[in-house]
């Protein structure tokens, strides 16, 4: 599991390669909060790479969510596979996220 | 081979495919310790021809969930303190039973709705929420002073 962060234009683009879950939660926390930090605004999260996410990867989503509208800024989600729609679908997180088909529709509605 | 013998062995053969403990596995309270356990029962969903979305949500999610809470709740992250993770496998289901050496909990009490508006926004209480949306059944009950919880999932 891993995630890589890279600047496409003025957005910022996450992947999440493997799981993510209790384990590996706060290194994508950190990750994205230290962009914040730097002044970033836009963020959007691709899980084209991404297995399954647990209770606390769902939590660490929000939590993002939360600090990066604090700040001003926005966060969108892209190619959840249908397994993962249906766990944001299950928890209702569908009505809360921007969630965009692909990374290009992401990119485009910001 | 006897008739008897043969009766026997049709037997055992018979109680074999109703239901085997496919694993028996004790781990430390660590939850990087989770993942390679999901991983080979994942694996081992696929070679029983689970179904691919419980292969790829319904059991590595109620899975990770149910140890993860083993691991920080229950065990509180002490790592001298072991998880057991058994599977018993059968024609119509998987059964998964995660064990910790907690006080255990009331597992109705202790499950929220995460989809109600004043909930939405939390980071936490998910958990109990996806463990009972994903799987047919989930107990918890106390055994020789271990708290257990016990996931069912019938094949679709």
């Amino acid at each position: 599991m891993s995630f890589s962060i890279k600047k496409q234009g003025e957005i910022c683009v996450v992947d999440v390669e493997g799981q993510l879950i209790v384990g590996n939660r706060q290194e994508l926390k950190q990750k994205v909060l230290d962009e914040l930090e730097k002044g970033e605004k836009k963020f959007l999260i691709d899980f084209s790479q991404t297995g399954y996410i647990d209770s606390s990867g769902l939590g660490v989503l929000v939590s993002l969510s939360k600090k990066i509208r604090e700040q001003g800024g926005e966060l969108r989600l892209a190619n959840l596979n249908d397994d993962l729609k249906t766990l944001f679908e299950l928890t209702k997180l569908d009505t809360l996220f921007q969630i965009a088909d692909t990374r290009e529709r992401a990119l485009e509605s910001f | 081979m006897t008739p008897g013998g043969e009766s026997e062995e049709h037997n055992r053969s018979h109680r074999d495919a109703r239901a085997r403990i496919a694993f028996d596995w004790l781990i430390p309270s660590d939850v990087r310790e989770i993942e390679p356990i999901v991983e080979q029962v994942t694996k081992e969903c696929r070679v029983l021809a689970l179904s691919a979305r419980q292969c790829a949500l319904n059991v590595p999610v109620a899975l990770t969930e149910a140890l993860s809470n083993a691991i920080l709740r229950g065990n509180r992250g002490i790592r001298d303190k072991h998880v057991r993770v058994r599977a018993m496998v059968s024609d119509s289901s998987l059964v998964l039973e995660v064990a910790d050496e907690g006080a255990g909990f009331d597992l109705d009490a202790c499950t929220v709705d995460p989809t109600s508006p004043g909930n939405i926004e939390r980071e936490d209480g998910r958990g109990l929420f996806l463990m009972r949306s994903l799987m047919d059944r989930v107990e918890r009950f106390d055994d020789d002073a271990r708290n257990v919880v016990r996931l069912t999932l019938h094949r679709s």
